[in-house]
């Protein structure tokens, strides 16, 4: 019994082990006022100062945040009717195409998908740059949110939406009022997923964007390949940092939910 | 529930609702795949790249021009080209390599956490789960500090005098590996967990009950029960490794040969467009098994 | 039962957090009896059997299985099985892989586990549907699956946790029967935890009667239906009628009148409570000459093979009365009718 327990337990520290201790590293690197990772030259925050004075660098910053913004805005909205109708239309022709396009994205090769995109822009002579990247980026994330808002219409009972027709709603007005409010939180985190894949992603941008608008992903990965560098541990630490605040929140903010909710 | 049943036809709403999705699936999802074959058949001698800034409605008519005249020679050099056939095979064993090792890792690892006391699960799998909504490429980038000769693993092995001179870690396939397992985790993780955590406990108490060691409760109930979330989770590690880019470009050697840098190599260093997209096609084609099996569990998961 | 109890409980305590599951709970149970854990739902029933499963770890007391202490034996070093309430059956596995499970961890050879399953088959009427998945069959084949596979290993003690819980009304009586007569061929001792009291009167040899993690009364059948140890098995096998009163002379004195009635070795003047069942009073018209109290009746209910009078006496109290069909004079709503109760039908408790 208590073997058992201990392997558990053996396999819990291994795997969170694994999973946090290169996040770690990296983040204690970029305090690091020595260059060479194996040296530690006392603490510093020069290399998060000397990132303020990147222009590249904030520009990059700059076009990827409102690039996933607008993006996630057009993954959500669509992901929302793709979603419905996946959820509520049942069996209808072409259901298998339909959702088959939907999900194959998931799992498609990035380099794939970002080639397929440039051929679509280039044909129909749409010059590379934000908009183009807007583009691509809503078209792959929309998959990832029909996914999860799907996953929630399923979860919905669906009486309550009859109940409130019965009384009287229109449909439209019978989702508006009973589900919408339902599965909201589960299409707010459809869009913060959204956001942070399109923020995140390198292969696709490079492919379809022009030379007016580089992401952040790009700019790092032209200084990553030149080697390891403090100033990309440092902007990476950012990163790493404001994604762990809004998951703390949106974990709070849940947990606050469900905690109301138990008690009404 | 009317899934499975009968195909019907769109009611006029309907219609309204999916038109909007449907329209940009077909725009940016379906058009995508027919232009990638159909400029995979064209003819690679491109003197001048399609790859300007602008283009204008000549430049596209003449590009066009050329699609329009049909050939095999992209899949001929495709199949000539030891290269290719090289990177297939290698992404490959080192997709499936990384996919076991994945599995192996992940599953004692999910194990532990569904069967932790049912508070702290969701906390534990939350935890587990969100490097994934990290920087992709930062996690990939995190490895090279670790792996460099000049590494911090190297580092340490010396201090302690387990070796003397730094392993060659970085720029390996084996790096590629660490990477992929490292980077796809949380994918294997998800589904694993998800099967393992909604077995009914009285079927193991069952297996006890009836003579089974703990050892062979995990056997013959545990792990065929979970049979649904290992493949999930290795289909869906293992088709987005194949054709990953970032991985053997950041961590791999400059013989480590994967399609998906092959294929960008192509692209953006050669400019050969239909070579790039023959190798798409064949990349399409090596993971259509696989995309299927996905799409069919997919699917049957979407209609329950 | 023989000399030796197969199961032998001492003192089992069993605490979860704050709550007391099982509080110094004592029995034994031979072999080849039919023994039932009978109480309301949270009254350490299931936990009890998941003890003896080998589920729980005891607090405090002990547990013999044939004489061998069991504290420390994992489940699969048990000479027990269990039959699950949710029957628990494999469900990746076919009927026959089902049956063979606790076979094959005995190490059992291929023809000897097929001839065993078929024999199992046939002792549970269940031939045919061996290659099938469990969740293709009905739920009563389900049952008779999980009872199979439960059998199989041969256990010497086989527990059943609310066998027919799950089954339709009509179903439950007919298995009922089944069940009994299977233990009765096997002569495998068996413990079933229930709180369907029918369900234990019908089948059982013994039934323990539990109430907040305690015994209250062990106990044949007739012996927990006719004397009852104490009000809450009073109260909880069959209909009872509870009237309020005191000792008074070798009788019971109420708000209704008067009854003859033995003390219970209650002292004279103590408060008490009368418990009587239904058919154990005698019903009359006012007009014949016997002692008894006058009640009006209040409802009447014809249930084939009897029929029930619902009486309020001049107290006030309600009584429940009950006989068999074509036995005295008709009554009707609103009529006068006079009971008596002799003083060896009814029950007397201390008030609580």
């Amino acid at each position: 019994m208590s073997g058992a327990r201990l392997l558990r337990l053996a396999a819990l520290l291994l795997g969170f082990g694994f999973l946090y201790g290169p996040i770690v590293i990296l983040a204690t690197m970029s305090f690091n006022a020595s260059r060479l990772v194996t040296v530690w030259g006392g603490f510093s925050t020069k290399w998060y100062a000397a990132l303020l004075h990147d222009e590249q660098m904030l520009r990059a910053a700059q076009i990827s945040l409102s690039a996933a913004a607008l993006s996630a805005l057009i993954a959500t909205l669509n992901g929302l009717l793709a979603a419905l109708a996946l959820a509520r239309f049942g069996g209808f022709r072409s259901r298998t195409l339909f959702a088959g396009s939907i999900y194959a994205p998931l799992v498609m090769p990035e380099v794939v998908l970002g080639l397929g995109l440039l051929l679509v822009f280039v044909a129909f002579g749409v010059e590379r740059g934000f908009l183009t990247l807007v583009l691509a980026h809503a078209s792959f994330t929309m998959c990832f949110a029909t996914v999860m808002i799907h996953a929630a219409l399923k979860g919905c009972d669906r009486t309550l939406e009859e109940a409130a027709m019965d009384l009287g709603a229109t449909p439209v007005r019978a989702f508006a009022l009973v589900t919408l409010p339902l599965i909201a939180p589960s299409v707010v985190s459809a869009y913060l997923l959204a956001f942070i894949i399109s923020l995140d992603d390198l292969v696709i941008a490079s492919f379809t964007t022009g030379p007016g608008a580089t992401t952040l992903p790009m700019r790092i990965y032209s200084q990553v390949r030149l080697g390891v560098s403090p100033e990309v541990n440092a902007i990476s630490t950012l990163l790493l940092g404001l994604v762990a605040v809004a998951l703390g929140l949106s974990a709070l903010l849940t947990r606050g939910r469900a905690k109301g909710g138990g008690a009404g | 529930m009317p899934e499975g049943g009968k195909r019907r036809r769109l009611t006029r709403g309907e219609m309204l609702v999916i038109a909007a999705p449907y329209a940009w699936i077909a725009l940016f999802f379906l058009a995508p795949f027919a232009l990638i074959v159909k400029i995979s058949l064209s003819h690679p001698a491109q003197t001048r790249p399609p790859y300007e800034p602008v283009f204008d409605g000549a430049g596209l008519a003449g590009f066009f021009e050329k699609l329009s005249q049909l050939g095999l020679d992209a899949y001929r050099g495709l199949a000539e080209d030891t290269l290719y056939l090289d990177s297939y095979l290698s992404s490959l064993t080192i997709a499936g390599g990384a996919t076991l090792i994945c599995l192996l890792i992940a599953y004692p690892f999910a194990l532990a956490i569904a069967r932790a006391p049912r508070r702290l699960r969701p906390v534990l799998i939350g935890f587990a789960v969100a490097p994934f909504w990290t920087s992709f490429l930062i996690r990939v980038y995190a490895w090279i500090t670790l792996l460099k000769d000049e590494g911090i693993i190297n580092h340490a092995l010396m201090a302690l005098g387990v070796i003397d001179a730094p392993l060659p870690m970085f720029a390996t396939s084996g790096a590629v590996v660490v990477g992929i397992v490292y980077s796809y985790l949380p994918f294997m993780l998800l589904p694993l967990y998800a099967a393992i955590e909604r077995q009914d406990a009285s079927l193991r108490e069952a297996a006890a009950d009836l003579g089974a060691t703990p050892f062979q409760v995990f056997l013959h109930v545990t792990l065929p029960l979970s049979r649904r979330g290992i493949v999930a989770g290795a289909l869906l590690v293992f088709i987005p490794s194949v054709g990953e880019f970032v991985i053997p470009d950041l961590l791999g050697g400059s013989d480590t040969l994967m399609i998906g840098r092959t294929l960008w190599n192509d692209f953006f260093a050669n400019r050969d467009w239909p070579a790039a997209s023959a190798a798409a096609v064949a990349l399409l084609a090596l993971l259509l098994v696989p995309i299927l099996l996905y799409e069919r569990a997919q699917l049957r998961e979407g209609a329950r | 039962m023989t000399d030796a109890p197969l199961l032998s409980i001492k003192g089992a305590s069993k605490r979860f957090g704050a709550i007391a599951a099982l509080e110094d709970v004592s029995l034994e149970v031979g072999a080849g009896e039919f023994f039932a854990l009978l109480g309301p739902s949270g009254c350490g029933k299931t936990t009890l059997m998941r003890l003896v499963a080998g589920f729980e770890t005891l607090d405090a007391g002990r547990i013999e299985i044939g004489g061998a202490d069991m504290s420390g034996a994992p489940p699969h070093r048990r000479p027990v099985n269990l039959m699950f309430q949710s029957y628990a059956l494999f469900p990746h596995l076919s009927v026959f892989d089902n049956i063979a499970f606790g076979l094959r961890r005995q190490g059992k050879g291929r023809a000897e586990i097929a001839a065993r399953v078929a024999e199992l088959l046939q002792i549970v009427r269940l031939e045919g549907v061996e290659a099938r998945r469990p969740d293709l069959l009905s739920g009563g084949q389900r049952q008779r699956v999980a009872l199979a596979r439960a059998l199989a290993p041969g256990p010497r003690l086989l527990l059943l946790d609310e066998p027919l819980g799950a089954l339709d009304r009509q179903l439950r009586e007919e298995t009922q029967f089944q069940i009994k007569e299977i233990q009765r061929r096997l002569k495998t001792s068996f413990v079933v935890v229930t709180h369907d009291q029918d369900e234990a009167l019908v089948m059982a040899d013994r039934i323990a009667v539990m109430r907040a993690g305690r015994i209250e009364q062990i106990g044949a059948p007739t012996e927990v239906y006719e004397r009852p140890a104490t009000r809450f098995v009073a109260g909880f096998i069959g209909q009872m009628n509870f009237l309020e009163g005191h000792i008074e002379n070798g009788a019971f004195v109420g708000a209704f009148g008067r009854l003859p009635a033995e003390g219970g070795g209650l002292l004279q003047g103590a408060k008490a409570v009368l418990a009587v069942r239904p058919e154990r009073i005698a019903i009359a018209p006012t007009t014949q000459e016997n002692p008894g109290l006058d009640g009006v009746v209040e409802d009447v209910a014809f249930r084939g093979e009897t029929t029930h009078f619902r009486l309020r006496l001049p107290g006030g109290e309600t009584l429940r009365v009950s006989r068999g069909a074509d036995s005295g004079a008709p009554f009707c709503v609103g009529d006068a009718a006079r009971i008596s109760i002799a003083p060896e039908a009814g029950r007397i408790f201390a008030s609580e």
